[in-house]
C-alpha cells in the first residue's frame, strides 16, 4: 500500500512538473500574448493541480489535505481573472489605431 | 536538496543583475516581482516561514503592487529618462560606490563569529512565559514589544509622507483615480467573489500566528488586499483622506498598543511588560487592536496621495 502511494506521488508529481516545463516552453517560444496566456494557464491548472494531487497522500490530516486543494482552486481562479485581464488589455491595445 | 539550493540562490543572483541591467522600468518590476517570490522560497527552505510569508505578502505582493503603480506613473517620461546618458565619470563612480558596498557587505558577513550570536536559546527557555506558541509572536509582541510598537507608527509617518505630495487644492479628498465599475467585466466578477475568502483567510493568518506562522501583519496585508480589489473594480471608493473614522481607526492601533504598555507599567512595573498570568489575552489585544490599522494604513499607502477633492 505504502509504495503504491509513493508510487502515485512520484506520478502525479513528475506529470505536473512535466506540464510546468511544457507551459514554460510555451510561454518563452509562443508569438504572440494570446497564445502565451494559453500555455501558461496549462501550467497553472493542470501542472499544480497534479502536483498537489501527488501531495495529497503524503499530508496527515484531512484539514491540511484541504488547505492544499483550497490553494488549487485559488491559483485556478486568480489564474482564470489574471489572463482574462492581461487579454482584454491586449485586445484594447491592437484595436487601438 | 543540495543542487536546488544552489540553483535557486543562483537564479536569485542572475534575476538580481537582470533588474538592475533592464532598461525598460516595467520589466524591471516584473523581474522584482518573481525575486520577492524566490527570495519567500529561500526563507521557506531556511525554516523561516513567518519571514517567507512577510516576504510574499509586503515584499513580493505590496511592494510589487506600489512599484508597480510606479512604473505606469513613470512611462510618459521614460522614452526621455532613457534618451539621457550619464557621462563616464557617473558610470566608474556608480561602479565603485557599488563594489564599494558590496565588499563591506561580504567582508561583515565574512567576519561574523562562528556560531553566530543568539538569542534563541533564552527565547525558548523563557517562552513559556509569555503564555504563546510561536516564538516569533512572542519576540515580536512580548521580548521586542518597544519595536513592534515603533514600527506601527514609522508605518503611520510613512503614510504622512504619501499624503504630503497632495496638492493642496485635493488636501483631504479621496486617494488614488477613480476607477471605472464595469459590470460585465472579469475585475468586479472576482471582486464580489474573492473578498469573502480573503476576509477568512486574512483573519486564519492573524489567529494562526499565536501558535503557528501567521500574524497580523500578513492578515493586515491580506484585507488591505481585498479592500483595494473592491476598489480597483470600481465597487467601492477610497474615503477622503480627512474622513474622522478614519483618522481615528489609523491612530487605534498604536494608542491601543501605547494603552496596554502603560497599564503595564502600572500593574507589572515595566512599560509593555505584561503581569503574570495575563500576558497571552494582552498579546491578542494588541495584535486585534494593530491589525484594522495595518490593514487601513496599508491599503491607503497604495492608494496613494489625494487626487480627488473630497466633494465630488
Amino acid at each position: 500500500m505504502r509504495t503504491a502511494l509513493d508510487l502515485f506521488t512520484i506520478v502525479a508529481v513528475t506529470g505536473g512538473a512535466i506540464f510546468f516545463l511544457a507551459g514554460t516552453a510555451g510561454l518563452l517560444r509562443f508569438p504572440d500574448t494570446f497564445t502565451r496566456l494559453h500555455a501558461l494557464t496549462k501550467a497553472d491548472n493542470l501542472g499544480l493541480g497534479l502536483v498537489i494531487l501527488g501531495l495529497l497522500p503524503r499530508v496527515d490530516s484531512v484539514v491540511t489535505a484541504g488547505k492544499l486543494v483550497v490553494v488549487w482552486l485559488l491559483v485556478l481562479l486568480s489564474g482564470a481573472v489574471a489572463s482574462q485581464l492581461i487579454a482584454r488589455a491586449q485586445r484594447r491595445r491592437e484595436l487601438r489605431p | 536538496m543540495m543542487a536546488a539550493d544552489s540553483g535557486v540562490a543562483l537564479l536569485i543572483v542572475a534575476l538580481a543583475v537582470g533588474i538592475t541591467v533592464a532598461r525598460s522600468t516595467f520589466a524591471a518590476v516584473a523581474g522584482f516581482l518573481a525575486y520577492g517570490l524566490l527570495l519567500t522560497l529561500v526563507w521557506v527552505r531556511l525554516h523561516g516561514v513567518d519571514v517567507a510569508l512577510t516576504e510574499a505578502a509586503i515584499g513580493g505582493g505590496l511592494t510589487g503592487a506600489l512599484l508597480i503603480g510606479a512604473a505606469a506613473r513613470l512611462r510618459n517620461t521614460e522614452a526621455a529618462a532613457r534618451a539621457e546618458r550619464s557621462g563616464r565619470v557617473v558610470h566608474i563612480a556608480a561602479a565603485l560606490a557599488g563594489v564599494a558596498v558590496t565588499a563591506v557587505l561580504a567582508v561583515c558577513v565574512l567576519t561574523l563569529p562562528v556560531p553566530a550570536p543568539s538569542l534563541a536559546r533564552e527565547v525558548a527557555a523563557n517562552l513559556a512565559a509569555t503564555e504563546v506558541g510561536n516564538p516569533i509572536t512572542g519576540v515580536l509582541l512580548a521580548f521586542r514589544a518597544m519595536d513592534t510598537l515603533l514600527e506601527a507608527i514609522v508605518l503611520l509617518f510613512a503614510l504622512i509622507g504619501v499624503w504630503s505630495v497632495a496638492p493642496d487644492g485635493v488636501w483631504g479628498g479621496r486617494p488614488g483615480p477613480q476607477h471605472l465599475y464595469d459590470p460585465d467585466g472579469i475585475l468586479a466578477y472576482i471582486a464580489r467573489v474573492l473578498p469573502p475568502i480573503g476576509i477568512i483567510i486574512g483573519m486564519y493568518v492573524f489567529w494562526i500566528g499565536a501558535d503557528q506562522p501567521g500574524g497580523k501583519f500578513q492578515g493586515a496585508t491580506i484585507l488591505a488586499a481585498m479592500w483595494l480589489l473592491t476598489v480597483m473594480a470600481g465597487l467601492t471608493d477610497m474615503p477622503p483622506i480627512s474622513r474622522r473614522w478614519l483618522r481615528i481607526g489609523l491612530v487605534a492601533g498604536p494608542l491601543a498598543f501605547i494603552a496596554i504598555g502603560l497599564y503595564g507599567a502600572v500593574a507589572a512595573g515595566a512599560f509593555l511588560a505584561y503581569p503574570h498570568g495575563f500576558a497571552k489575552p494582552l498579546i491578542v489585544a494588541i495584535e486585534l487592536a494593530l491589525m484594522p490599522t495595518l490593514a487601513l494604513v496599508l491599503a491607503l499607502m497604495l492608494a496613494g496621495a489625494p487626487q480627488r477633492s473630497a466633494l465630488r
